[in-house]
C-alpha cells in the first residue's frame, strides 16, 4: 500500500505532504506538476498538454528528466526532485553555466519549452558529460519547441560538451 | 554586413532561463477565480434548456445575461458572440462559465451542468456551405482571349489541410474590476492589446479609458493569439464585473485546440495558358473553409487571393475567392494569413504547367519571375528590385540542385529513393491596401527621463519572435546610448499609445522605424538630467499606388519580402517515411535587424512549414468533432525529425524600414511546401495537389507507380 506521508526534497529543500482527502492534504491522485506549481508557487515547470507529451513540465527526479504531469506526488516519497528554479544560485540568483549557455546561443524564442528543455538538458549532462549529436537530439526529442529554437539548443549543448569547433563556422558574424 | 544586424543579448533571457517570467497561468491561484467554459458538445443545434446545478457560496454561473451591453465579440461580421444565446454552432462554441475559487470544484460543477439541444442539420463541407461570409472577384486583362490564343492549357486543383498554430503555452486571460475607474484590467497571453480594448468597449459599453490591457509575458502566438484573446478578455471582464473579483481562464491544451482558430483549409483550381515559354493567363479560384464564424477571413482571403498568382508576371487574370461558412471551429490567421495556401497552389501549377510543356521548372519560373517596374495582380508596381533570380541561384548553388535534380530524375528502384524540389514566393509587407494610413494609424511615444534613460512606449508585443530587443537595439543606434539603457515594458494600454497590432510582419518595418525616426527627435531634445517627450506618427509611403478594395487594383503592399526554398528528400518506400538530407533557403527580408533573432525565426518559420506539409492536419469524425486535439495526437516535428536548415539572406534595402528593413516574421512559413511536394513527386513518382503528403499519401503513390 502506498505510505500517506510523502517525504521530499525539491532543489535541496525538505517536505513533508499527507495524502488523503481531508482538509490540507493532498489527493492520491495529485501530480507533481500540480503540486510544485500551486503548492510550492514554483512555476518553472510548465502545463502545456498534461498528458506527458510535450516535456514542458519536465523536472529531474533522482538524476532522470521525467514529465512532473506523468508523475504522481504520492510517488516521489524519498526523491530529489530538481526544478529550473533549483539551477540559479539560490543566494546570488547567479545563473549555472548551463543556463548562461542557453543565453549566450539564444536557445529559445518565446521561452515557454525552456524550463523543460534546460532541464532535460541538463539531466543528459550529468549523465553523459559529452553527447554525441544523436544523443543530444534523441534526449530531447520528447521536448516540443514550437518556435523551433532546437538549433540553437544543440549549439548551446555542443558549447557546454566541449566541442565548439563545430560551432565557429555557423556562427560567423551572428555573435 | 550593416552594424544594425549584429546580434546582442536577448533582452528577456534571463527571465526567462531561471524560469522567474511570470505567464498568464503563473498567478497563483489564492488571488483569482477560476473560470471554467461550458461548451456546446454539439456541432449544429438550438439550445432548449441549461440546467446549473444548485452553486455552493462564492460559485457562479455567468451566461449571456451577464452581459451589461452587446452580446457580440467585434471582429469580422461581427457575428462571433460572447457567450451563445440560442444557437450554437460549432462543437467547442461557448455557452457561459462556472466561475469560483476552487479549481477541481468549478470542474465539478461544469460536468454537472445539463444542456439539452435541439440538434440542427450541420455543414462539414465548404462546398456545401449554405453561405458565404465573403466572395470576391477581381482581375485585369482580357484572359478569354490570352486562353484562346495559348500553345497549352494546363488546369489543376489543389487542396490543403488546416494547421494548429500548437504555440506551447495555451490561451489565458484574467480580468480583474478596477475600483478606480469602474471598468476593467485585463491581462493575459496576446498579440494585440487594442485588439482587446475594442472589443471590451461594445460588450461593456465602456469607454477606453476604463479598460485597460495589458500584456503578460507570451509564450508564442504565431497568429493564433491575434483574435481569440477578444473572446477571452469579453469573457472573463463580464464574469470579473459580475463576481467582483478578479477571474482567470486558461484554457486546457484539448480545449485550445479545440476552440481556438488556425490555418484555413483551401482549395485552389487554377487555370492557365502558356505561349512561347511565357505565361500569358491565369484564371483562379480560391475557396477557404471558414468555419462556423467569420473572424479574421475577410483579411486572410483577401491576402490569399491578392498573392494567388505568385511571384510571375501575368498580365491577363481572373481571381475569385470565396471564404465560406461551415459548422467546424473558426479558421482564422496563422503566420502566412492566407499566403501558404495559394503559394502551394501557384508553384505547384507551374512546376505541373513546365512538366507539360517539357520546360525546365527552375527556368521556366525564372523566365516568367516578375522584374522592377511590372505590374503586381492589383496592376500595383513592384517598385523595387525583385531578387529572385539570385537567391534561386544562391540556392541552387549551395543544394547542388542541378547536379541532384538531373541524378534523381533517373529511373529510381531501390528501397529508398531520393528527390529535389524548388519554390518560390514573395509576402506582402504590413497591412493589406490602405490598412496602415486608414485603419491602423500607428503612433508610438517615447520619453526620456532624469536618470538620462529612454524609454519606448508602442502597443507591439513580443510573443518570442524577439522585438523586445530589435526594438532598443534601433533606439540605442539613433541615440547612441547603450541598449541596456533603453527601456520597453510591457505593452499596458493606458500607458502606451496604439502602435497598431503585431501581426502581417508589420513591427520590425512600421513600428521600427517610427522609432527610429521617435529617436532622432528625442536626441535633437536631450537635455542631459532633464525629461523629454516625443511622438511620431505613421507617414504612408508617397510612392504607392493608392489600392482600392473594391476593385483591388493598386499598391495592395508598399513592399515585398521574397523567399526561396530547396528541399531533398529520402524515402524508405517500404514504411512511406520521408527524411530530409538538407533544406536550403534564401530570404530577402531586408537589412536583417539581428542576425541571430531572424535566423531563429527564419529557422522556425521554415520548419513550420515543412510540419504543415507532410505531417500536420486536422481530421474530423463524422459529427465535426476534431479527432486529434492533443498533443499526443496532433503531431509537430521535434529535434529527431529536423533536417539541417541552412538560411541565407539577400537583402534588398527598403528605403521606408528601418536601416532597409522589411517584414520577416511570416515569409519563411509561406513558400516550403511546394518544394517538399516537387521532392516528393520526383523520388516516387504521381502527382502531388495536396498537403500534408503522410507516410500513408506516400505509401500509396508508391503503391500505384510501382
Ligand atoms: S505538460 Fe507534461 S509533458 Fe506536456
Ligand atoms: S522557444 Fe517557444 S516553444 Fe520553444
Amino acid at each position: 500500500m502506498a505510505k500517506d506521508t510523502i517525504n521530499l526534497s525539491v532543489n535541496g529543500i525538505d517536505y513533508t505532504f499527507s495524502i488523503g482527502d481531508n482538509f490540507g492534504q493532498v489527493p492520491c491522485n495529485e501530480t507533481l506538476l500540480d503540486t510544485l506549481r500551486n503548492r510550492l508557487n514554483l512555476t518553472a515547470a510548465k502545463k502545456a498538454c498534461d498528458e506527458g507529451a510535450c516535456g514542458c513540465c519536465t523536472v529531474i527526479k533522482d538524476g532522470d528528466a521525467v514529465p512532473s504531469c506523468m508523475t504522481l506526488l504520492a510517488d516521489c516519497d524519498g526523491c530529489q526532485i530538481t526544478t529550473l528554479e533549483g539551477l540559479s544560485d539560490p543566494v546570488t540568483g547567479e545563473l549555472s553555466e548551463l543556463q548562461q549557455k542557453f543565453i549566450d546561443y539564444y536557445a529559445f524564442q518565446c521561452g515557454f519549452c525552456t524550463p523543460g528543455i534546460i532541464m532535460t538538458t541538463k539531466a543528459l549532462l550529468d549523465k553523459n558529460p559529452h553527447p554525441t549529436e544523436e544523443e543530444i537530439r534523441d534526449a530531447l526529442s520528447g521536448n516540443y519547441c514550437r518556435c523551433i529554437s532546437h538549433y540553437h539548443v544543440f549549439e548551446a549543448v555542443n558549447a557546454i560538451a566541449g566541442r565548439p569547433e563545430d560551432l565557429d563556422e555557423k556562427w560567423e558574424g551572428r555573435r | 554586413m550593416n552594424s544594425i544586424s549584429q546580434s546582442v543579448p536577448k533582452r528577456d533571457h534571463g527571465e526567462k532561463v531561471s524560469g522567474r517570467a511570470v505567464y498568464t497561468a503563473d498567478y497563483p491561484n489564492t488571488d483569482l477565480l477560476t473560470a471554467r467554459v461550458l461548451r456546446s458538445t454539439k456541432p449544429h443545434a438550438v439550445i432548449r434548456d441549461v440546467a446549473v446545478p444548485e452553486l455552493p457560496e462564492g460559485y457562479f454561473y455567468v451566461d449571456h445575461r451577464d452581459i451589461p451591453a452587446r452580446n457580440q465579440v467585434q471582429m469580422g461580421l461581427g457575428d462571433t458572440p460572447v457567450f451563445a444565446v440560442e444557437e450554437v454552432r460549432y462543437i467547442g462554441d461557448p455557452i457561459g462559465l462556472i466561475v469560483g475559487p476552487d479549481p477541481e470544484t468549478v470542474d465539478r460543477l461544469l460536468s454537472e451542468v445539463i444542456v439539452k439541444y435541439e440538434e440542427l442539420p450541420f455543414i462539414n463541407d465548404p462546398h456545401k456551405s449554405d453561405m458565404n461570409f465573403f466572395e470576391y472577384d477581381y482581375g485585369k486583362g482580357d484572359p478569354d482571349q490570352k486562353f484562346q490564343e495559348a500553345d497549352l492549357i494546363y488546369e489543376e486543383t489543389f487542396h490543403t489541410g488546416a494547421q494548429e498554430q500548437a504555440y506551447l503555452e495555451t490561451q489565458g486571460m484574467i480580468a480583474e474590476p478596477d475600483p478606480e475607474t469602474g471598468g476593467v484590467i485585463v491581462h493575459g497571453s496576446m498579440q494585440c492589446p487594442f485588439y482587446l480594448v475594442s472589443a471590451l468597449e461594445p460588450v461593456l459599453d465602456m469607454e477606453p479609458g476604463q479598460l485597460r490591457v495589458i500584456q503578460d509575458v507570451t509564450g508564442g502566438g504565431f497568429g493564433g493569439k491575434e483574435d481569440y484573446p477578444s473572446v477571452l478578455a469579453c469573457q472573463t471582464a463580464v464574469a470579473a464585473l459580475k463576481t467582483g473579483k478578479p477571474v482567470r481562464i486558461v484554457l486546457s491544451r484539448e480545449e485550445d485546440m479545440t476552440v481556438t482558430s488556425k490555418k484555413h483549409p483551401s482549395e485552389t483550381k487554377i487555370r492557365g495558358a502558356l505561349k512561347d515559354g511565357k505565361l500569358t493567363a491565369l484564371d483562379i479560384d480560391i475557396c477557404y473553409d471558414s468555419g462556423a464564424y467569420s473572424t479574421l477571413s475577410m483579411v486572410v482571403l483577401q491576402r490569399g487571393i491578392i498573392s494567388a498568382p505568385g511571384v510571375y508576371k501575368c498580365d491577363d487574370i481572373k481571381v475569385h475567392g470565396t471564404a465560406a461558412r461551415t459548422n467546424v471551429v473558426p479558421y482564422g490567421a496563422y503566420r502566412g494569413f492566407g499566403g501558404a495556401q495559394v503559394f502551394f497552389a501557384i508553384e505547384r501549377f507551374m512546376d505541373h504547367l513546365a512538366e507539360k510543356a517539357g520546360l525546365d521548372p527552375v527556368d521556366f519560373k525564372i523566365a516568367n519571375t516578375a522584374v522592377q517596374g511590372d505590374l503586381t495582380s492589383t496592376s500595383g508596381r513592384y517598385h523595387f528590385h525583385v531578387p529572385i533570380p539570385e537567391m534561386t541561384d544562391q540556392v541552387m548553388e549551395a543544394a547542388d540542385y542541378r547536379r541532384k535534380q538531373e541524378e534523381y530524375s533517373k529511373p529510381q528502384d531501390g528501397r529508398y529513393r531520393r528527390g529535389i524540389g524548388m519554390s518560390l514566393c514573395f509576402h506582402g509587407d504590413g497591412f493589406t491596401g490602405n490598412g496602415e494610413r486608414d485603419l491602423i494609424k500607428a503612433v508610438v511615444r517615447m520619453t526620456k527621463d532624469t536618470d538620462d534613460k529612454a524609454h519606448i512606449f508602442v502597443s507591439s508585443t513580443d510573443m518570442g519572435q524577439g522585438f523586445f530587443t530589435s526594438l532598443p537595439k534601433i533606439a540605442s543606434r539613433e541615440l547612441e546610448i547603450p541598449v541596456e539603457d533603453i527601456i520597453y515594458e510591457m505593452p499596458d494600454t493606458h500607458k502606451t499609445p496604439d502602435s497598431g497590432p503585431t501581426v502581417a510582419s508589420r513591427s520590425t518595418m512600421v513600428v521600427g522605424e517610427l522609432i527610429r525616426r521617435a529617436s532622432q527627435k528625442l536626441k535633437e531634445e536631450w537635455v542631459p538630467g532633464e525629461e523629454a517627450e516625443v511622438y511620431e506618427h505613421y507617414t504612408h509611403p508617397d510612392f504607392m499606388i493608392p489600392f482600392d478594395i473594391s476593385k483591388f487594383n493598386g499598391d495592395a503592399y508598399p513592399t515585398f519580402s521574397w523567399g526561396v526554398y530547396c528541399v531533398e528528400v529520402l524515402i524508405d518506400t517500404l514504411t512511406g517515411l520521408v527524411s530530409l538530407p538538407g533544406v536550403w533557403t534564401s530570404f530577402d527580408v531586408g537589412t536583417p535587424i539581428d542576425l541571430n533573432i531572424l535566423t531563429g525565426q527564419m529557422e522556425g518559420g521554415v520548419m513550420q512549414s515543412l510540419g504543415y506539409s507532410s505531417m500536420e492536419q486536422i481530421p474530423y469524425d463524422q459529427s465535426c468533432r476534431i479527432r486529434n486535439n492533443k498533443f499526443s495526437d496532433y503531431l509537430i516535428p521535434t529535434a529527431s525529425d529536423y533536417p539541417d536548415i541552412h538560411v541565407m539572406y539577400c537583402p534588398v534595402e527598403y528605403p521606408h524600414g528601418p536601416y532597409g528593413a522589411k517584414g520577416a516574421g511570416e515569409l519563411p512559413a509561406v513558400g516550403a511546401p511546394s518544394a517538399y511536394a516537387a521532392a516528393v513527386e520526383q523520388a516516387v513518382g504521381g502527382l502531388f495537389a495536396k498537403i500534408p503528403i503522410t507516410a500513408e499519401e506516400v505509401l500509396n503513390a508508391v503503391g500505384r507507380n510501382a
